[in-house]
């Protein structure tokens, strides 16, 4: 009898329909998805439009298709520019320290927490370490100033370690070679629970057996960790990685335009930050969509070529 | 083959190990000691305590780490405002007062950030569950025509964008939502993560469910109202929450688009303006004695410690209580779709 009833109630139906047919039957599917699908196109695709601005005089007033046409002026302008390199420069910098150092604290984390065997203690880990993860960038910098300012508490541990001299405190926050790594480190903090997660949970999808097998032919428990826990989170590792680069050019912006000041501007400022000052500061729209535009060209091919690499490595694909 | 023999060769000497070997040491000579000691050590690396033990103290520490700026912050917002400026307080206050906290809770500005805050993230969050919910649905349906297209164009989102400046022209000159609450609410009703994370989750949910509500009749509507939503409940929590964190810790359309309008300030907005100040204090090369004059008026730090602790509280609070969900639910999402 269902066999029969399935019958009527054909999900693939076998004969092909035409497609403004299907679509007519599926119209409650469509009236879920066509409404969000117009909302992404006014509020992702629509506004790439606004990037015709990089190649014009932008004047609000006159709107972007009377404003004067001045060609590839504004990226000329903006590559003469040693700030925008600069920015460039910053960027890529703390994206690619933030993509090394945690990526390997995530992993070295979640390695750590793989090898507790009390249920509660790893919980407990796990609860504390995801927690700066949903503190917003203002209170962890706000944090960040208690921690690095000159009475700060990482000036004292210093101080009572003999370190430094009481004398010539570090001013962390205001030295513009060490701006990298402290962005570095109050991400590593921030982040590092969350990211440890996947990795986490891909250990416990480790078969056990195979721990078993490596105790047997003697492995101790490092061994067991480089050849059996690190080889398991190989692969998420890779797709990581590979979706990372996709990312590369996006070094964050709340981060470095929250702890910039005048000393450490040349080091601190991203393209981002770079675009805000110019289009929305200084009116200067041009020059402004011009920088981000570059950035999400770059950004494509970045993707566009992970994704091939991710092809020929045999992973999944990301689009 | 020889893996077993490995493992047989492994385990009968350890079989054949009478276990009570030892002997009551006598310390007598200087040789006993040393080998009291050796035997120690090798009780220890028998029982393999070390490792457990260092792997203890350094995620001891790690938690440590964690919580040391969060809990400093808050000593620091109960403390004495000029005596906080000395700096150097740890994880108590070394002149307890609430003054900061009277301060604020005297200022107007305060409440209204504070309803605005709550109203944009709870407005957000259920919008955002609703629409994310249904498109995830029509998008886990493997007979939809539109599948692919629409799934495509939605997981571009994730990586290209239009930048800063065409989205600020679209949001001010083409839609005019600046200046008004909806700026919070409606360029944020999506997030192609949180879809992919549903729709993963629905993807694993028995076919049979829905298909024997669609043989008694039931439309796509109402299999997803009736059926799929309330099965979603677990990663709709996560989903929930990744929403609600992430409306309420923003600041950054405040300051673009409300910047001038001071009743439309949210709590991170306010917090932000006290982190400019203090920054810039901060980083004069005379900081101490700049702030010392100033501390007789205004407390900086302490009322930016007082903000950030009544801006982090509901996420504290609520934290705890998802947090069982949102694991599940991220890896159930998975890193992709």
């Amino acid at each position: 009898m269902i066999g029969a009833a399935n019958k009527n109630v054909q999900l693939h139906p076998k004969r092909k329909m035409g497609f403004f047919k299907t679509l007519g039957r599926q119209y409650q599917l469509a009236l879920m998805s066509v409404p969000m699908l117009l909302y992404v196109f006014l509020f992702n695709y629509f506004p790439m439009w606004g990037w015709l601005v990089s190649f014009e005089k932008f004047k609000p007033k006159q709107g972007a298709l009377n404003s004067k046409w001045v060609g590839l002026e504004n990226f000329e302008w903006l590559f003469g520019r040693a700030d925008f390199i600069n920015a460039i420069r910053n960027t890529l910098a703390m994206s690619v320290i933030n993509l090394i150092f945690g990526t390997l604290s995530s992993i070295l984390l979640a390695v750590l927490l793989n090898e507790v065997r009390s249920r509660f203690f790893k919980r407990t880990v796990q609860t504390v370490t995801y927690l700066p993860h949903f503190l917003s960038m203002v209170i962890v910098v706000g944090m960040a100033q208690n921690m690095f300012s000159a009475d700060g508490t990482i000036n004292n541990l210093l101080i009572s370690a003999g370190i430094i001299s009481p004398e010539n405190k570090i001013f962390w926050l205001g030295e513009k070679t060490l701006f990298w790594p402290l962005v570095g480190v109050i991400n590593i903090w921030k982040e590092v629970g969350w990211n440890s997660i996947i990795y986490i949970s891909t250990m416990t999808s480790i078969d056990p057996t195979l721990y078993e097998a490596a105790s047997i032919d003697g492995a101790g428990r490092f061994r067991r960790i480089l050849h059996v826990t690190l080889p398991g989170i190989k692969s998420t590792f890779v797709v990581l990685l590979i979706m990372n680069i996709g990312h590369l050019m996006e070094a964050g912006f709340e981060i470095q335009y929250l702890m910039e000041n005048a000393l450490v501007k040349e080091y601190s400022q991203t393209i981002d930050v770079f675009s805000l000052r110019y289009g929305i500061s200084s009116g200067e729209y041009g020059i402004a969509t011009a920088s981000g535009m570059f950035k999400s060209i770059v950004a494509i091919f970045l993707l566009f070529g992970a994704n091939f690499i991710a092809k020929k490595l045999d992973e999944d694909t990301l689009i | 083959m020889p893996y077993a023999e490995k493992a047989v060769k492994a385990k009968t000497p350890l079989k054949g190990q009478p276990r009570k070997q030892k002997e009551p040491i006598k310390l007598e000579s200087f040789s006993d000691l040393i080998k009291y000691i050796k035997n120690f050590f090798f009780e220890i690396k028998k029982r393999d305590i070390v490792f457990p033990l260092i792997n203890g103290i350094i995620l001891c520490l790690l938690m440590f780490i964690t919580l040391y700026p969060v809990i400093n912050t808050v000593a620091i917002s109960f403390n004495d405002g000029i005596d906080a400026l000395r700096g150097n307080i740890g994880l108590w206050p070394r002149m307890f007062s609430t003054k900061a906290y009277s301060d604020l809770l005297t200022d107007p500005l305060i409440y209204s950030a504070f309803f605005i805050s709550v109203s944009r993230t709870v407005i957000t969050t259920i919008l955002n569950l609703l629409t994310t919910s249904m498109l995830a649905y029509a998008l886990s349906r493997k007979e939809y025509v539109l599948r692919k297209f629409i799934t495509t164009a939605m997981v571009l989102t994730m990586y290209v964008n239009a930048g800063l400046i065409p989205n600020y022209l679209l949001i001010t000159d083409t839609l005019n939502l600046d200046k008004s609450f909806w700026v919070y609410i409606i360029p944020t009703m999506f997030s192609c993560f949180n879809m992919i994370v549903i729709r993963t989750y629905i993807n694993g949910l028995p076919e049979a469910l829905s298909e024997s509500a669609r043989i008694d009749g039931a439309g796509d509507f109402r299999i997803f109202w009736r059926i799929i939503f309330p099965l979603c409940m677990p990663v709709l929590a996560t989903v929930a929450l990744f929403v609600a964190v992430g409306s309420w810790n923003q600041w950054f359309d405040t300051q673009l688009y409300n910047g001038g309008k001071k009743n439309l300030h949210t709590l991170q907005y306010l917090l932000k303006m006290k982190l400019a100040t203090s920054m810039n204090q901060a980083n004069k090369a005379n900081a101490t004695a700049d702030a010392m004059a100033q501390a007789a008026n205004t407390t900086p730090i302490t009322m930016r410690c007082a903000i950030t602790v009544v801006s982090a509280l509901p996420i504290l609070l609520v934290y705890p209580f998802l947090q069982r969900y949102f694991v599940t639910g991220m890896v159930l999402g998975g890193v992709k779709g």
